[in-house]
């Protein structure tokens, strides 16, 4: 287990290399002059070559990207051109509310997901599945941003229950932390949700027909162990990864319903500083994110071991 | 005992409401996030409501465009109209305590020319010095008269910074900027909130009657409404035309707009690169003005906005004392356009119209191309992001282009920079030496009248050119809760704190 944590770990540095020089080199193919677009209505001609020049786009790309390397080696990720500020500081602002939005929208997908793919897996092609199936259907196929404007409207408008935007630090108030982020997190849970217990019906249908589920049975295991210890717990591996994954794309951003819901997290991060050309914050993102989702992959194969100790690493 | 406590109690609480009552907050839902707070590096227009509370400008414009006094109690031209002197109002302190003075004028004025970066120098290009005349009094000097400084100053180049804040922070000024105005920053959490906090010893300490402004970026105007309706915010601006009607039947809203001082467009490329002469619209000003007469600007701004914008054929609106008189908007006429194209021996062009992605510039796209059809043109759409078609139409690459400005309070500059040539923003490629004659003319006389003719001189030749078709000024439709009282309408589209207050 230890080499082999060892051998994942050190295979992190060079996927992380290759994912730098994709970042840095990818976002070059986004058309338009980032100084034009950062030299705002007037675009004076001094106010671009001075922007050019803190940017450090007058120098050829190789000598760019190592400028922007060393930074990053050196903890300093740039400083955004648009807010003037570094790109850690905003980081920092917004990662912990992405985390949290991610944290309780997944909360939400697993309540909801696994309970209704165990039981559609359980109660198989009877009222429970196909119901359990539609809503399934149901969650996936809304638009993030028209459920998010429907429960603004029933829940802020009409009923004036909660906010209909806007965010407040748990550390600040907690109730109203929560009021802000119930929506915008049952809106992203409920999709995920959805693919959660579509997988874990198949894999919980997979993993009841297997043979030592049968022996289980045999040996007279009652039909709630059966399903919970040696069920669940062996269709759990596929669960795990999907939701590592699901969490890894959450916590790049849930654009749209950031946008909606106001929220300053990432996802609206990264779409205004692309839209702005703000190359350094969108640079800082992306690297940050790819980190974040590689160390989560890790995790989630340490996981499997501890979900399932027949799984022996190297 | 607890009998005996709860008089006190009762009177702690009742101070505590009172207190409670008496702190004001507004809190204001704008479409955007600002950029940089700082005066000198700043160019969003969304960053011109948050100024607008906080740094005072020497000079400010009225409901009717006219300069009136804001820092400056009065000002000077000299006879040659080569220097400004400006006697600035006595007693006014910075957020930080420090006196605003002519010195802090001098010092605000050349920190807007001379900073790496300023956004301001090319507004104040023609300022070549300033003088301390005393304490209350300082000079401007010129190169050459510029009508246009006044409406300038009452702008961000007009705004007087702490010196010694902005010393201290340099280029970081910006994350804690330090003016003279009714409200002192206090914190920003970028994409989330701006705060602002009453400045108690502003020099018009009794036109304020808020304690604090928050200022919410919500992008989605439909969402902004929502969180106006909802109570969680007292005012939005840029409302979306298509949600006047819901806010004209809710009791508990106002509304109220603004013709805009800048102008909806199309951009042709008349002379930007060579693609302009490959293509008929570009090379022949009867292709342009047959394109002109197949438009029904009503209909545009009936389709596209619902009706809430000035139809306009100018960089001025019809309602502004600069429109030229003399070239009303021209009637939709597709006939004379058929007759035209036929002139000019091309029946059938053929063109690209390359549209931003947002809502309001794809309509227009649409029903423009709808409407060119009749008169034989074959209007093909290019829907590009914003940054990509900013580039592309610096390079040339565009036969026309949907492209909004968002005005100045001198017409200057809603037409220097885009008609005279060599300009940056003159991406149609229009360049004609009598145009630039008649430019540079209206600059240096500061004479209305004159002024005036001249645009009038320059609406004869340049609208007959077209390299930009004008077709509407929006609305700046604002919403708010109707508790609101006290709110100018100025056309800059600029939220003026003074007097607002809740009844």
């Amino acid at each position: 287990m230890l080499t082999y944590l060892v051998r994942r770990i050190a295979q992190i540095v060079p996927t992380l290399l290759v994912a730098s020089v994709l970042i840095f080199g990818l976002q070059q193919l986004l058309p338009g002059d980032p100084a034009m677009v950062l030299a705002g209505e007037e675009r004076d001609p001094a106010v671009i070559a001075h922007l050019r020049e803190t940017m450090h786009l007058d120098k050829p790309l190789p000598v760019q990207y190592v400028y922007w390397l060393n930074g990053v080696l050196h903890g300093n990720l740039g400083e955004s051109q648009r807010a003037q500020l570094p790109v850690t500081t905003l980081i920092a602002q917004k990662l912990p509310v992405t985390i949290e939005l991610a944290c309780l929208a997944l909360v939400i997908a697993i309540a909801i997901g696994i309970p209704a793919g165990v039981i559609a897996a359980v109660r198989h092609n009877t009222p429970w599945d196909y119901g359990a199936n539609v809503v399934a259907l149901w969650g996936l196929s809304t638009p993030n941003f028209w459920l998010g404007i429907m429960l603004i409207l029933l829940f802020s408008v009409t009923l004036g229950w909660l906010p209909a935007s806007g965010y407040v630090s748990p550390f600040d108030d907690l109730r109203e932390n929560l009021a802000a982020m119930i929506m915008p997190a049952f809106v992203l849970g409920n999709a995920i949700a959805a693919v959660l217990m579509r997988h874990t019906r198949s894999a919980m249908l997979q993993v009841l027909s297997s043979e030592y589920v049968r022996t289980a049975r045999a040996k007279g295991v009652p039909e709630r162990g059966v399903i919970l210890k040696h069920a669940l717990r062996n269709a759990l591996i596929p669960i795990i990864t999907l939701g590592a994954l699901e969490f890894g794309t959450l916590l790049s951003g849930a654009v749209l319903t950031e946008q909606v819901f106001t929220i300053p997290g990432f996802g609206k991060l990264i779409v205004d500083a692309v839209f702005n050309r703000d190359y350094a914050v969108v640079q800082g993102v992306v690297l940050f994110t790819a980190t974040a989702y590689i160390v989560l992959n890790l995790l989630a194969d340490i996981a499997y071991a501890v979900a399932n100790p027949r799984i022996r690493y190297g | 005992m607890l009998r005996r406590l709860s008089p006190l109690a009762v009177l702690a609480a009742f101070s505590m409401l009172a207190s409670v009552a008496h702190a004001q907050t507004l809190r204001i839902g704008l479409a955007e996030d600002p950029d940089v707070l700082d005066p000198t590096l700043a160019r969003t227009f969304v960053g011109r409501i948050v100024f607008a509370a906080m740094c005072d400008k020497l000079v400010d414009i009225d409901d009717k465009l006219g300069i009136v006094p804001q820092l400056a109690t009065s000002w000077q031209w000299s006879p040659d109209q080569k220097s400004l002197t400006m006697k600035l109002r006595p007693g006014v302190l910075f957020q930080d305590g420090e006196k605003m003075d002519a010195a802090a004028v001098k010092y605000s004025i050349e920190r807007h020319k001379t900073m790496a970066g300023s956004n301001r120098r090319g507004e104040l290009a023609p300022v070549t010095s300033v003088d301390v005349v005393d304490p209350l009094t300082v000079r401007l000097n010129l190169s050459a008269p510029f009508a246009p400084l006044l409406a300038q100053l009452a702008d961000r180049a007009g705004m007087i910074v702490s010196p010694k804040a902005a010393t201290a922070e340099g280029d970081k000024f910006g994350t804690h900027p330090v003016c003279a105005g009714p409200f002192k920053f206090v914190e920003r959490v970028a994409q989330d909130r701006i705060v602002l906090e009453r400045f108690k010893d502003y020099w018009d300490k009794d036109s304020i009657h808020f304690d604090k402004i928050v200022y919410t970026p919500i992008p989605d105007s439909t969402v902004r409404l929502a969180n106006l309706r909802s109570g969680q915010l007292d005012f939005v601006e840029r409302l979306a035309a298509s949600d006047v009607a819901k806010v004209k039947a809710d009791p508990k809203l106002k509304l109220s707009k603004i013709t805009e001082i800048g102008y909806q467009g199309i951009t042709i490329n008349v002379g930007k690169s060579e693609e302009s002469q490959k293509n008929p619209l570009g090379r022949d000003p009867r292709v342009r003005e047959a394109f002109e007469l197949s438009l029904d600007r009503d209909g545009i701004v009936q389709v596209v906005m619902d009706g809430e914008a000035d139809p306009g054929n100018q960089w001025v609106a019809p309602s502004n004392p600069f429109y030229a008189k003399n070239v009303p908007i021209p009637k939709r006429n597709v006939a004379r356009a058929k007759e035209l194209l036929k002139e000019a021996g091309v029946t059938n062009p053929s063109f690209t119209l390359m549209t931003a992605t947002t809502a309001d510039a794809q309509r227009i796209a649409q029903v423009v191309q709808a409407m060119a059809r009749e008169a034989g043109f074959d209007v093909k759409i290019q829907s590009t992001e914003f940054a990509t078609s900013l580039d592309m139409a610096d390079k040339g690459q565009f036969d026309a282009y949907v492209l909004a400005w968002s005005g100045r309070a001198d017409p200057d500059g809603n037409i220097y920079s885009f008609d005279a040539c060599k300009q940056p923003l003159n991406y149609a490629g229009y360049c004609k030496p009598e145009v630039d004659d008649i430019l540079k003319r209206s600059r240096t006389t500061g004479d209305i009248a004159e002024r005036k003719k001249l645009f009038g001189e320059l609406a004869a030749i340049v609208l007959k050119d077209r390299p930009i078709v004008y077709l509407y000024h929006r609305h700046w439709l604002w919403a708010y809760t109707s508790k609101l009282t006290g709110l100018r309408t100025i056309p800059d589209g600029l939220v003026r704190v003074q007097d607002l207050r809740f009844q």
